[in-house]
């Protein structure tokens, strides 16, 4: 009889542990809501400690610009080097122009340039307040009644909405000028008909689309590093984890929000 | 009564970290609470300053219920500008100088100009013993026992009515250690502050402390003044004082050391024979005490238990 109860009993353990995780993963999504809503909820008070704000916006931001430039001139590049591959034989090259325009600017810049924001940003968030957790700085600012929220995250979650748009842009033209120096090189046509091709189809409206959802994600990097930094347990292992976590799970949210964002505008 | 704690009660799952805590304090005193890592003192700390809820029970500050099972920590927001933290490692805030540091509750707080506010950061640093040239360093740059007294003077800058110590001295050197009680008494004296000491310094706690708690697996084992604990009888607090625990370092359960044991039930269950103690002597002998068997280490020459 027991011998026939164990299956069962294994079933219903790991029933119940799977049943664990969905609840876990519930109340994560609320307190991850919640941490959002407060943040933006904060955001007027910003304005009195603008000098906080505006540090941030130097070091997420500015700095990031070195790392955003490499990477959106090799995009240029490989999107230009795919195409002209893709498109042989099959569709003109007086084309190409515009469509390294148009993926660049809807998909390829703003989702690549907020992955490697993610990469750089939401695991120094992340590991900054695990960090200050586990050497008792949020409890020191509990008691000396300073909301780590409007202290910690209201700043940098707006340094994020501002700066993220910012390297897009940025990205966008840099991936234009790695595309052009490849076209010069590598590719049998003139500038003039690659230009051409790229103001054929070009529309404003794409670029607009792309600082609007950048800025979403620059609200999705700095929430979730936030968010898995006040998780974090534990000391150096509990900080690698919480990095780890900030920059997956804001990888996995830019690219959802980049789907909604691309069914809403459709 | 300034403080007072009653029945405070509180578990992490099945483990019961605070069982019936009472204190009392009045205003001006030094508490000390002594007790070994991880006996319940620090969760016993987050209580007092609200960073934590208890399960049962409740604190009163001047009368007024403060804390209790039901109390929301937006609540408890009012209350927390009466106290004052230094905690175990500082916890300053090393993105800032120390300037910074102390200004930064100033600013958000107060209503002091920037001239006050450097003045009053001038006078915190004095009070701690250091210079104003420290304002513009890191919490990087700063030893063990600066940091502490940086975390000091910015606790004092609100100037809180009752100040809270976790551990103060426990990274500390001798010297520091003692600079350290001295700015503990200084504050009393100075600024009549009431002050709770949470550590495992003994020699610190004869120092400061006007009253003594002994806190162990989450009960309160003494209370009473510095005298008191020294006459103690509570062989537990008498091992805590001394740091002495050689006759029964052989037993495998800490938790047999929470009440005093008769020494006269500590027998060899199986002696060893005379003469063969000097060739193949055990290095141990099992013991029996209230029925639970141990294994006692033995003097490797002569076979006894040791002394």
């Amino acid at each position: 009889m027991t011998a026939l109860l164990r299956p069962i009993a294994f079933i219903g353990r790991t029933v119940i542990a799977q049943l664990g995780k969905v609840r876990d993963f519930i109340l994560g999504t609320r307190e991850y809501g919640e941490l959002g809503f407060r943040t933006f909820s904060k955001m007027p008070l910003a304005v009195k400690n603008v000098d906080i704000t505006t540090s941030h916006m130097y070091t997420l931001g500015i700095e990031s610009i070195p790392l955003v430039t490499m990477i959106a001139i090799f995009l240029g590049s490989a999107t230009v080097t795919q195409a002209v591959y893709q498109m042989s034989g099959m569709i003109p090259l007086r084309y190409l122009g515009a469509l390294v325009c148009k993926t660049t600017i809807t998909e390829l810049a703003p989702v690549i340039t907020s992955m490697v924001f993610a990469g750089r940003v939401a695991t120094g968030i992340a590991a900054e307040i695990a960090s200050m957790k586990g050497s008792e700085q949020l409890d020191a600012m509990a008691v000396l009644r300073l909301d780590p929220i409007r202290y910690l995250i209201v700043p940098k979650a707006i340094a994020c909405i501002v700066m993220l748009p910012v390297l897009a842009v940025w990205a966008i033209l840099m991936s234009f000028v790695g595309a052009a120096v490849t076209v010069a090189i590598s590719v049998d046509m003139t500038m003039h008909t690659y230009l051409s091709g790229m103001k054929l189809f070009f529309n404003p409206n794409d670029v607009y689309m792309s600082v609007g959802k950048t800025a979403i994600f620059g609200a999705i990097v700095a929430i979730t590093g936030a968010y898995f930094g006040f998780k974090a347990k534990g000391g150096a292992e509990g900080v690698g984890n919480a990095t780890t976590k900030a920059v997956v799970t804001s990888a996995v949210l830019i690219l959802i929000f980049d789907f909604v964002v691309a069914v809403m505008v459709m | 009564m300034l403080l007072e704690v009653r029945h405070l009660k509180k578990r992490f799952g099945n483990q019961v970290v605070l069982d019936d805590i009472n204190i009392n304090l009045d205003r001006g005193q030094v508490l000390c609470v002594l007790g070994q890592s991880g006996s319940g003192k620090t969760v016993l700390f987050r209580h007092i300053i609200g960073l934590l809820f208890p399960d049962g029970g409740e604190i009163r500050l001047d009368g007024q219920v403060v804390s209790t099972p039901t109390t929301k920590p937006a609540d408890f927001e009012k209350h927390r500008k009466r106290f004052g933290i230094l905690f175990q490692g500082a916890a300053l805030f090393d993105s800032m100088d120390v300037g910074e540091n102390l200004a930064f509750p100033l600013r958000e707080h107060t209503h002091l100009t920037t001239k006050e506010i450097s003045k009053t950061i001038g006078e915190a640093l004095e009070m701690v013993g250091l210079r104003e040239e420290f304002k513009s360093k890191m919490p990087s740059e700063l030893s063990g026992g600066m940091r502490s007294r940086v975390g000091l003077a910015r606790a004092i800058v609100m100037k809180p009515e009752i100040m809270l110590y976790d551990e103060p001295t426990s990274a500390l050197d001798p010297i520091m250690t003692d600079k350290i009680n001295d700015l503990i008494m200084s504050l009393r004296d100075r600024l009549k502050m009431t002050s709770i000491v949470i550590s495992h310094d003994i020699g610190s706690a004869y120092k400061v402390a006007d009253k003594i708690a002994m806190i162990h697996e989450g009960k309160i084992i003494f209370d009473g003044t510095p005298p008191e604990i020294r006459s103690s009888r509570n062989l537990y607090v008498q091992q805590f004082l001394r740091g002495y625990r050689e006759k029964f370092y052989a037993f495998s359960e800490e938790e047999k050391y929470a009440n005093p044991v008769d020494i006269s039930k500590i027998k060899p269950a199986r002696p060893p024979k005379k003469g063969a103690a000097q060739q193949n002597a055990p290095l141990s002998v099992p013991i029996d005490i209230a029925n639970k068997k141990f294994e006692m280490p033995v003097r490797a020459r002569t076979g006894e238990p040791p002394r």
